[in-house]
C-alpha cells in the first residue's frame, strides 16, 4: 500500500518533467526528420513558463474551471495507474478528464474551438472500444484488473495479447494527437482547424492544458509499459526500450502522413478494434484459457 | 402484510377515483399533492423497514374470492380492448387480448390451487422496486400538475382530458405496486395487463392520428408479451405444477426453461427491447409526464424487474441466451441510433431502450454480479431519466422546442433548467456517477460469465453512448454572447420535483457503497443463495466517492476563480472577421452573417434507415431460433 502511494506521488511530481522533456525530444527529432536543427529539448518548459506569466483572455467564465478540471482529472488518472489501481477505473477516469476538455471548448461557442471539441468526441468514439477491450484483455490474461498485480505476473501480458497491443498502438496515435489522426487540434495553426479545440485557450489556462497533455502522454506510455512488465527485473529496461521504439514510430508516422478525414479515422479504428482487439479477446477466451 | 398490500395497491386507485371528479386546478393540485405525499411516506416506511430488518413478509394464502374478482376485471379489460380496437379497426389487438384472457380464465377455472400458497411476498427487491415506483412515480405526478396546466395553455388544439389523465397515472402506480409485491403468477399477470392497457390509454391521450397509431402499436406489442406470459403460466401450471414466481425460479428441467423463456419474452416486450422497441419510441407523442412515467419509474421497469427476478433461473440456458443476447444487441444498436436524432425526447427514448438493454443483459447472464449491476442500473436510471424527461418537458413548455439544437446556449437562456439537464446528463455516463459505476460492474459480470459477445457489445456501445451525451451536454453548456435569460414558465411543483430528483441523484452516488452493502448484497443473498465477496472493492468505491467530492466542489472553485481572475472579455477567433460581438462575421459580400454552429448526427453511418431493418431481423431471428430450440428441448 505504501509503495503504491509513493509511486502515485512520484508520478504526480516527476511526470510533468518527463512529459515536457518528451515533448522537447519529439520536437527535436521531428525537426531533424524535416532537415531542420530544431529548438532545444527544453523549449516546451520555456514555452509553458512564459504562458504561466501571461495575462488570461477569457471568452466566458466556464472555460477556466473546466480547463483546470481537465488537468486535475488527468493527474488523478495517472496517479491511479501508477498507484496500481483497477485499470478499468483508470480508463473511465481518463474519459471523464477528456470530457472536461471537450466541455471547455464547447462552452466558447467559437467556430474553430467547437469544431475541435466535436472532432474530439468523434475521436473518443473511435478509440474508446479499443481502450476498454485492452482493459478486458489484461483481466483475461492475468486474472486481475489491478495494475499492481498485473506487473507481478509471471509472463509479460503482451505474449497473450499481441493483437490488443497492435490495436492499442493504433489508437495511441489518436490519443497522442499525432498525424494522421490529429483531427481535433494541430501543432500548426496555419491549417484548416487552426488550433482546433485549443483555439480559445490562452495564458495560464493554456499552460494547464499543456501540462495536462504531458501528464497524459506519460500515462499513455505507461500503458505500453504495462504490456511488457512482469515479475522479473529485466522486464523494466525492456519496457523502456519498447516505449522508446513505439514513441519513435509515432513520431515517424506523424511526419510522413497527412491528416485523414474523420470517417476514415473512425472506420479504420473500429475495424482494427474488430480485427485485432475482438479476435484477440476471443482467442484469450477460447484458446488460451 | 395483507393491510400493507391492500393499502399500497388500493390507495392509488382511490386517489384515481377522486381525481375523476375533481375538475378545478386547485382541487386537483391539492388531491395530487396530498395523495402523493401519503404514498411516498407509506412507501418509505414500508421499504425502509423491509430493507433494514430484512424481513420477508408473505400474505394471502388462499384467495378464491379475490381471484374471481380479478378474473372479472380481466374480462372487463378485454371488453375495453375489444371495443376500442373494433372502433379503430385494429382487430389483431382484439384477437391477442381475447386469446390470452380465455387462456388465463381456463387455467384459473380448471386448475384451482390444491394447497395454500402465499400470493404476496415482499422481500428486499420488492421493497426497492416499491421505492422506485412510489418516490419517482409520485414526483412525476407532482410535476404533471403544473406541466399539464401549461401544456393545455400552449396546445389549445387538444381536448383537455385531465380528468382522465391524472386518474390513469395513479392507476398505473397502483398496478405497479401490485406487480412488484405479487408472487402468484396469475396475480402478476393481472397487474401486468393493467399496466399494458393504461399505457395504451395514456399514449393515446391527444387523440391525434399519430397518437392513436402509436398507442395501438404499444398495445399489440405488449399484448403479444402478455400472450407469451399467459402461455408461460399455462406451462407452469399444467406441466410443472408451479403457481408462484419463486417456485418457478427454483424448479429445474427443460420444461421450466421453456416457461422462463416465455416469461423472459414477455419481459423483453415490456422493457421495449428489440424487436419490440418501436412502441416505446412512439410513446413520446404523449405529454411528457407520461413519457417520464413509462421510461423511468413504471412500465419498462416492470419488464426488467421480472427479468431480474428470473435471473437465477437463466444461468447458462436457452432463456439466458435469448435475454442476454437481445439485451446486448439492443444496448449497442439503440445507442447508435440515439446519435442520429436531434429531438431531445427521442434521444432520451433511445437511451432508455439502450440502458434497459444493459439491464436485460445483466439479468440474462444469470450470475449474482450481473444482478447487482442490473439492480443498481435500474435505480440510477430511474432517477436520472425521470429528471431528464422533466427537464426537457419544462424546456419545451418555456421555449416551445425540445430539439437539442435549440438548446444551444441553454445555460444563458434558462440557467436553472440547464443545471438540471447537466446533472441528469452527467449522471448518465460519466465516472464517478451511478450509471458508469453500474456499467463497470456489468462489464465485470459479463467477463466472469465468459460471455465474449456481451463484452464486445458493451465496449462498442459505451463509446456510442458517450457520443450522444457529450454532444448534448456541450450544447447545453455553450455560452452564447448576447443571449438574455428568458422568463421561466416552470411552476413551483415542477421545480420541487426536479430538485428532489437532482438531490436524489447525487446522494445516491455518494451513498451507493452503503446501499450496496445494506440493500443489494443481502438481496442477492436471498435470490442466489451465495454472494462472492464484494463486486467492486472497497478501495474502488472510496476512490469513486472522492472523485464525486472533487466534482462537487467545482462550482465553488469556479466561483473563487471568477473572483480572482475577473471576467476579461476577449473576442473569439474567427479568422479575423469577427464583427466584434461574437455573434456575426463578415462574409464574402462584406455583410454581417450570423454564426451558426450545429452538432454531428452522422445519419448515413448510424441512421435508422440503415440500421433498423437489419437489427430487427437479427433480434427476431435470435428470439425465434432459440425459442424453437427451447421448445424442442422441452418436448
Amino acid at each position: 500500500m505504501i509503495t503504491q502511494i509513493i509511486c502515485a506521488l512520484l508520478y504526480v511530481i516527476i511526470a510533468p518533467f518527463l512529459g515536457g522533456l518528451l515533448a522537447g525530444i519529439d520536437r527535436k527529432i521531428t525537426a531533424r526528420m524535416q532537415g531542420r536543427i530544431g529548438p532545444s529539448i527544453f523549449q516546451p518548459f520555456y514555452d509553458v513558463a512564459k504562458l504561466l506569466n501571461k495575462q488570461i483572455m477569457k471568452i466566458n467564465n466556464m472555460q477556466y474551471p473546466f480547463a483546470l478540471c481537465f488537468l486535475i482529472f488527468v493527474v488523478i488518472t495517472g496517479a491511479l495507474f501508477f498507484g496500481g489501481a483497477d485499470i478499468l477505473l483508470v480508463f473511465f477516469t481518463l474519459t471523464t478528464a477528456a470530457l472536461f476538455f471537450i466541455l471547455e471548448a464547447a462552452t466558447t461557442n467559437s467556430p474553430f474551438s467547437v469544431m475541435g471539441s466535436e472532432r474530439e468526441i468523434i475521436q473518443m468514439l473511435a478509440y474508446e472500444p479499443m481502450m476498454l477491450l485492452v482493459a478486458v484483455g489484461f483481466y483475461m490474461a492475468n486474472g486481475t484488473f489491478s495494475v499492481a498485480e498485473i506487473i507481478n505476473a509471471e509472463y509479460s501480458s503482451i505474449l497473450r495479447m499481441p493483437g490488443l497491443f497492435i490495436g492499442f498502438l493504433y489508437i495511441l496515435t489518436i490519443k497522442l494527437r499525432k498525424s494522421p489522426f490529429d483531427l481535433s487540434t494541430s501543432h500548426h495553426a496555419h491549417q484548416e482547424v487552426v488550433k482546433g479545440i485549443t483555439t480559445e485557450l490562452s495564458g495560464r489556462m493554456f499552460a494547464f492544458v499543456e501540462i495536462a497533455h504531458w501528464y497524459e502522454n506519460v500515462f499513455l506510455l505507461g500503458v505500453i509499459g504495462l504490456f511488457i512488465i512482469n515479475a522479473s527485473w529485466w522486464s523494466i529496461p525492456l519496457a523502456l526500450v519498447v516505449i522508446a521504439l513505439c514513441y519513435f514510430m509515432e513520431i515517424l508516422i506523424d511526419n510522413c502522413s497527412a491528416r485523414v478525414k474523420w470517417n476514415l479515422m473512425f472506420r479504420s479504428a473500429w475495424l482494427v478494434t474488430l480485427i485485432f482487439g475482438v479476435a484477440n479477446i476471443i482467442i484469450l477466451q477460447y484458446v488460451l484459457k | 402484510m395483507e393491510n400493507i398490500f391492500a393499502g399500497l395497491v388500493l390507495f392509488p386507485f382511490l386517489i384515481a377515483l377522486a381525481l375523476v371528479f375533481v375538475k378545478t386546478n386547485t382541487g386537483r393540485r391539492i388531491t395530487v399533492y396530498s395523495g402523493c405525499g401519503i404514498i411516498m411516506a407509506a412507501v418509505a416506511l414500508f421499504a425502509g423497514n423491509t430493507i433494514f430488518t430484512g424481513t420477508t413478509r408473505t400474505a394471502f394464502p388462499s384467495t378464491h374470492a379475490i381471484d374471481m374478482v380479478m378474473l372479472c376485471a380481466e374480462f372487463a379489460i378485454m371488453i375495453l380492448v375489444v371495443v376500442l380496437s373494433t372502433k379503430h379497426k385494429k382487430h389483431y389487438c382484439s384477437l391477442l387480448s381475447i386469446a390470452q384472457t380465455l387462456l388465463i380464465a381456463y387455467i384459473e377455472l380448471t386448475k384451482p390451487l390444491h394447497e395454500p400458497v402465499a400470493h404476496v411476498v415482499s422481500d428486499r427487491l420488492s421493497a426497492v422496486m416499491c421505492l422506485i415506483v412510489g418516490i419517482i412515480g409520485c414526483l412525476i405526478c407532482i410535476y404533471a400538475v403544473g406541466y399539464m396546466r401549461r401544456y393545455h395553455e400552449h396546445h389549445k388544439e387538444y381536448a383537455d382530458r385531465r380528468t382522465f389523465f391524472f386518474p390513469m397515472l395513479f392507476v398505473f402506480i397502483g398496478a405497479m405496486f401490485g406487480l412488484v409485491l405479487s408472487s402468484n403468477l396469475i396475480w402478476i399477470y393481472f397487474f401486468w395487463e393493467i399496466t399494458s392497457v393504461s399505457s395504451f390509454l395514456l399514449i393515446g391521450y391527444t387523440k391525434t392520428k399519430e397518437a392513436i397509431k402509436n398507442s395501438f402499436r404499444a398495445l399489440w406489442m405488449n399484448l403479444l408479451g402478455g400472450l407469451a406470459f399467459a402461455i408461460g403460466i399455462g406451462i407452469c401450471v399444467f406441466k410443472l405444477d408451479v403457481y408462484t414466481l419463486g417456485d418457478l425460479v427454483a424448479s429445474t428441467g427443460d420444461m421450466a426453461v421453456l416457461a422462463v423463456c416465455l416469461l423472459g419474452i414477455a419481459g423483453l416486450t415490456k422493457s421495449a427491447q428489440l424487436p419490440f422497441s418501436r412502441w416505446l419510441l412512439g410513446a413520446m407523442v404523449a405529454p411528457t409526464p407520461t413519457s417520464a412515467l413509462l421510461h423511468s419509474a413504471t412500465m419498462v421497469k416492470a419488464g426488467v424487474y421480472l427479468l431480474i427476478r428470473l435471473s437465477p433461473a437463466m444461468t447458462g440456458n436457452y432463456a439466458g441466451m435469448i435475454v442476454s443476447l437481445i439485451g446486448g444487441i439492443t444496448f449497442f444498436v439503440a445507442s447508435m441510433l440515439a446519435i442520429t436524432h436531434s429531438d431531445g425526447k427521442k434521444i432520451l427514448a433511445y437511451s432508455t431502450v439502450s440502458n434497459l438493454g444493459l439491464i436485460t443483459a445483466c439479468a440474462g447472464v444469470g450470475i449474482e454480479e450481473g444482478a447487482w449491476a442490473g439492480i443498481l442500473l435500474m435505480i440510477f436510471h430511474a432517477v436520472s431519466k425521470s429528471m431528464l424527461f422533466q427537464g426537457v418537458g419544462a424546456i419545451e413548455n418555456t421555449t416551445g422546442s425540445r430539439d437539442i439544437e435549440d438548446m444551444h446556449g441553454l445555460i444563458c437562456k434558462l440557467p436553472k433548467l440547464a443545471v438540471i439537464m447537466m446533472i441528469g446528463i452527467i449522471g448518465m455516463f460519466i465516472a464517478p456517477f451511478g450509471m458508469l459505476v453500474s456499467k463497470w460492474a456489468a462489464l465485470k459480470a459479463y467477463i466472469d460469465a465468459d460471455n465474449v459477445i456481451l463484452v464486445c457489445l458493451l465496449c462498442f456501445g459505451s463509446s456510442t453512448t458517450l457520443f450522444y451525451w457529450a454532444k448534448w451536454l456541450g450544447k447545453v453548456l455553450t455560452h452564447v454572447a448576447g443571449v438574455k435569460p428568458m422568463t421561466d414558465l416552470t411552476t413551483n411543483g415542477q421545480w420541487v420535483s426536479m430538485w428532489i430528483h437532482a438531490a436524489l441523484g447525487i446522494l445516491l452516488c455518494a451513498l451507493f457503497p452503503v446501499i450496496s452493502l445494506l440493500a443489494i448484497e443481502p438481496m442477492l443473498h436471498e435470490m442466489f443463495g451465495s454472494v462472492n465477496a464484494h463486486i467492486l472493492t472497497v478501495e474502488d468505491m472510496i476512490i469513486m466517492v472522492l472523485m464525486l467530492f472533487i466534482i462537487m466542489v467545482i462550482p465553488f472553485i469556479s466561483k473563487i476563480l471568477v473572483k480572482r481572475f475577473p471576467y476579461k472579455p476577449s473576442l473569439e477567433y474567427m479568422s479575423g472577421i469577427n464583427m466584434g460581438d461574437n455573434r456575426k462575421f463578415d462574409d464574402a459580400m462584406h455583410e454581417d452573417k450570423k454564426v451558426f454552429l450545429a452538432g454531428w448526427y452522422m445519419e448515413d453511418m448510424f441512421g435508422e434507415r440503415k440500421l433498423w431493418i437489419p437489427s430487427v431481423a437479427v433480434s427476431t431471428a435470435v428470439i425465434v431460433i432459440i425459442l424453437i430450440m427451447a421448445v424442442g428441448g422441452a418436448i
